[in-house]
């Protein structure tokens, strides 16, 4: 389970709330090791992005990126998009992820993952994402999830 | 073929560099510090802790994506290994990760679910994983994942997988 606590005491504006998360996201241990940016973020949706890089291949006979990287990005992006969400969770926590691979990510081009917050109740967000390289018309990979929502 | 007599170094060294060749030579495995451990044919997988799995630097807690990626690892090297195992046995194939062309194919995943059941501690991880079924092209395969005590799972993951083909 992914913790993802903005750390923001009160009600602070909108701006200050997206500045705190986009902050909090970059210094995750994890995404800055993977080299993840934020792209957007704003009311329920994130767009981070990642560069191609040969530590992370998860197929020699092709340089195709391991899923698992595909998945750490997605998951991510979809804890943020929790965060900037209108209501102004606490926090948020994976519950659970599911991610369909439609192809590989061709080797040597940036990953950019999307994720939008399309319904939260008192407790749960559920969440859209899709990662897509270069082509971005063709996704890599699609995935949904449900996060809890700490208030 | 079960050659009662065959030398004991023999049959651990042949299964060990098999191993070794689907490990070592993915790039992101080593990455994520990952290892197998092998008792016959059954394989433990093992992430020790590292700073840099941290998702969650304030409780501190691993990452749930690094989680996923570890339970979608430990499932491919699994199938992969189930897959080979009768062809490598019966001196069919011998994989070596110096020699290039002789490290099967991996199974490509078609879609992955992982459950997060607790909050991955700063501690080492361990996972194991079945192969429930099969084909000629497709396989589903569940993870099972643990940290201090191995009956409560900190996450668990279904995965269906494309074999390679030829």
């Amino acid at each position: 389970m992914t913790k993802q606590d903005d750390g923001a005491a009160g009600t602070p504006s909108k701006e200050a709330r997206d500045r705190i998360a986009q902050q909090f996201i970059e210094a995750l241990p994890h995404a800055r090791a993977l080299g993840m940016t934020m792209v957007r973020l704003a009311d329920g949706e994130a767009e981070i992005a990642m560069e191609w890089n040969a530590d992370f291949v998860g197929d020699p006979h092709t340089g195709v990126i391991h899923g698992g990287v595909i998945s750490a990005l997605m998951d991510t992006c979809s804890g943020a998009a929790v965060l900037s969400h209108p209501t102004a969770p606490r926090s948020t926590a994976t519950i659970d992820l599911r991610i369909d691979y439609m192809r590989g990510a061709t080797p040597g081009q940036r990953i950019t993952a999307t994720a939008q917050c399309y319904h939260v109740t008192r407790s749960v967000a559920f969440v859209r994402a899709q990662a897509m390289d270069e082509d971005r018309e063709n996704p890599v990979a699609t995935a949904t999830g449900a996060f809890t929502l700490e208030r | 073929m079960a050659d009662r007599n065959e030398p004991l170094q023999q049959i651990k060294l042949r299964r060990d560099s098999a191993l070794a060749a689907l490990v070592e030579g993915v790039p992101y495995i080593r990455w994520m510090g990952i290892r197998f451990d092998r008792r016959g044919d059954e394989l433990t997988a093992l992430m020790p802790y590292d700073h840099k799995l941290i998702g969650n630097p304030l409780l501190p807690a691993i990452h749930g994506g690094a989680i996923a990626a570890f339970l979608e690892i430990t499932g491919i090297v699994e199938l992969a290994w189930t897959a080979m195992w009768e062809d490598m046995e019966a001196g069919r194939i011998a994989p070596d990760a110096s020699i290039p062309g002789t490290i099967p194919r991996l199974p490509k995943t078609i879609d992955f679910t992982v459950d997060y059941l607790r909050s991955g501690l700063p501690r080492d991880a361990y996972a194991r994983a079945r192969v429930v079924r099969s084909g000629r092209r497709y396989a589903s395969v569940q993870v099972e994942a643990w940290q201090d005590n191995r009956a409560k799972l900190f996450a668990q993951a279904t995965a269906h997988f494309l074999m390679p083909q030829g």
